[in-house]
């Protein structure tokens, strides 16, 4: 590496010295970041792989073999499922609205539908013990109903869908305002019906943004803690998520099966991010 | 003729009024009132039940007080080491040629992907007293990390670390070299380049991604409630004291200080999204 050439614009008339100097600092800051990643973020991600690996393949499938914890992943997967249909839907819906109408009160609108990332998970899941609580305006009509939210699946998911809210919708209003207006004027021109242009045109055009959506809500949904934690109770066997297992096992002091999930859990949810970002960015170079 | 009766179905399509839009209006702000603004709006109408003077007396009550200064002052410094640590990763990642650039980028993705309970159990294992790197702290260093505040701005560090990158990064690759050339020429040193001409340049988006970092480290509670030990009037953030009053069912305690939250979080969100349309304007602009 020659420190000489930077890959800065080179100013005319600078003295060799400083170029020498900025091409020094250069390897000091790229250095730094690498410490900083490394140590933030790698070092604890590798202690989670060694923590859960240290424990042997016995260990881990006896962690497996345990019931409770089939069940939590069990219904992990189904709320996550449901959570992906309702805001995959409404979401888009809700996000073609956003990318192509005007009306009054947008920036409120848009501030509310990035909220559920700011606001804590915790509030988040006490809204709903709020409205569907044995003190909330709904007590009477869930008992007559016999039906019950709070502390149980119903308010499982109705809290990750509230937490998952913003993540479909952002993904899909960038992608929806960019898409070329000409395409759907030309199938229109042809003839084509509303649904007809938004399945044949419209669909193509938007569907790896509809996966990545699909893909990190599905993501935040698996690990969902807070929220489910407060409006499910960690009930075994009826409101324990995968995530609401580990933090039992941990309280447990049952670090083994704790650390065998979490990586688990962990391992998935970035597998799946990553590869549908993988796929998005190679198909939109292709394209 | 073709023409004009295409015009009007793509008006019909695009614009409202039209059935099919307001039908899908109608579906849109349904499911936003159903899911978003009723569960707010009960929260405003809990937390203000008792009126205003009831609601700040909750919040003043020493114990939450101490929780409330520990989560703002612990919000405050994870995200301003991350502003620093932020920017400077992003102008790593868009001025510098280097071997591991592409994994260094994927990275900076990875908090965002692993569920934050996970990433408590993370620190748990690394700085844990059976760990090597507890046991060397602790014996060594004479340092408490594990179930004190420094675990707290860890987890923090590692939850909010993209924000920052990920809104520098495009504004400084989209932006214009001419200046800084000037002002080389002009005899500027990099430093002084970098302040005077760069910076401000990346200030709209920088703020905003602090503020970001700011608003998840003020609401943080998975990561958190496994390594600061919850020890009240020690250790214990705002998320993790509500969790326990709702625990506990004392409505009061819990509507008084999630309506702070709520109103905290839904102020930061409503600066972030003013600055971004501003800053896509300024970019749009130029």
């Amino acid at each position: 590496m020659t420190p000489a050439t930077t890959s800065q614009t080179p100013a005319p008339g600078h003295p060799a010295a400083t170029a020498v100097r900025s091409g020094r600092l250069r390897w000091v800051l790229i250095g730094a970041v690498f410490l900083y990643v490394g140590l933030l973020i790698l070092l604890p991600f590798g202690a989670l792989v060694v923590g859960a690996l240290s424990v042997g393949i016995k260990g881990i499938l006896f962690a497996f073999s345990d019931p409770n914890l089939q069940a939590a992943f069990a219904l992990t997967l189904g709320v996550s499922v449901i959570t992906v249909l309702v805001n995959g839907i409404f979401g888009l819906v809700a996000a073609w609205i956003l990318a192509r109408a005007r009306f009054p009160g947008r920036n409120v609108v848009n501030a509310l539908i990035d909220l559920p990332f700011a606001l804590s998970p915790v509030v988040a899941g006490y809204l709903f013990i709020l409205i569907f609580g044995r003190l909330g305006p709904l007590a009477s009509i869930e008992d007559s109903l016999n039906i019950s939210v709070v502390f149980a699946e119903p308010g499982v998911i109705i809290a990750t869908v509230f937490v998952t809210l913003p993540l479909m919708i952002r993904e899909m209003i960038p992608v929806i305002a960019a898409l070329d207006r000409e395409q759907e004027h030309a199938a229109a021109t042809l003839g084509a019906r509303g649904w007809q242009i938004f399945r044949l045109v419209t669909l193509p055009a938007i569907r790896w943004g509809l996966l990545y959506g699909i893909a990190l809500t599905f993501a935040r949904a698996l690990g969902e803690f807070g929220a489910v934690l407060v409006v499910g109770n960690d009930i075994q066997g009826s409101t324990e998520t995968a995530p609401l297992y580990i933090y039992r096992a941990i309280n447990n002091n049952d670090f083994g099966s704790a650390f065998v999930v979490a990586l688990t859990l962990g391992a998935l949810s970035l597998a799946l991010v990553t590869s549908v970002e993988w796929l998005r960015r190679r198909h939109t170079v292709r394209l | 003729m073709a023409a004009i009766s295409s015009q009007t179905r793509l008006a019909r399509w695009a614009r409202l009024p039209s059935w099919g839009n307001w039908s899908l209006g109608t579906v849109a702000t349904l499911y936003l009132v159903l899911i978003l603004i009723i569960p707010l709006g009960a929260l405003v109408q809990n937390g203000l039940q008792g009126g205003l003077g009831v609601w700040w007396q909750a919040l003043t009550q020493s114990i939450v007080w101490h929780a409330l200064w520990l989560t703002l002052w612990t919000a405050a410094l994870a995200s301003g080491i991350n502003a620093v640590m932020g920017l400077l990763t992003a102008y790593v990642l868009v001025r510098y040629e280097f071997p591991g650039k592409a994994l260094l980028n994927a990275v900076v993705d990875v908090p965002l992907a692993i569920p934050t309970l996970i990433t408590g159990v993370m620190f748990l294992i690394l700085l844990g007293p059976q760990a090597p790197l507890g046991k060397w702290l602790a014996s060594v260093l004479h340092v408490q990390i594990l179930f004190a505040t420094p675990a707290i701005v860890l987890v923090l560090l590692f939850v909010t670390f993209p924000f920052v990158v990920r809104a520098v990064q495009p504004v400084l690759e989209a932006l214009d070299r001419e200046p800084e050339a000037a002002a080389a020429t002009l005899g500027a040193s990099g430093w002084t380049i970098f302040r005077r001409v760069t910076l401000p340049a990346l200030a709209l988006p920088l703020i905003s991604g602090t503020l970001l970092s700011f608003a998840r480290s003020i609401g943080e509670f998975g990561a958190v409630v496994l390594v600061s030990g919850n020890i009240p009037f020690q250790t214990q953030t705002a998320a993790v004291y509500v969790q326990g009053e709702i625990e506990s069912a004392d409505q009061l305690g819990a509507s008084a200080i999630s309506l702070l939250l709520l109103a905290v979080a839904f102020t930061l969100t409503l600066i972030v999204d003013g600055i971004q349309q501003r800053s896509r304007h300024v970019g749009g602009a130029a």
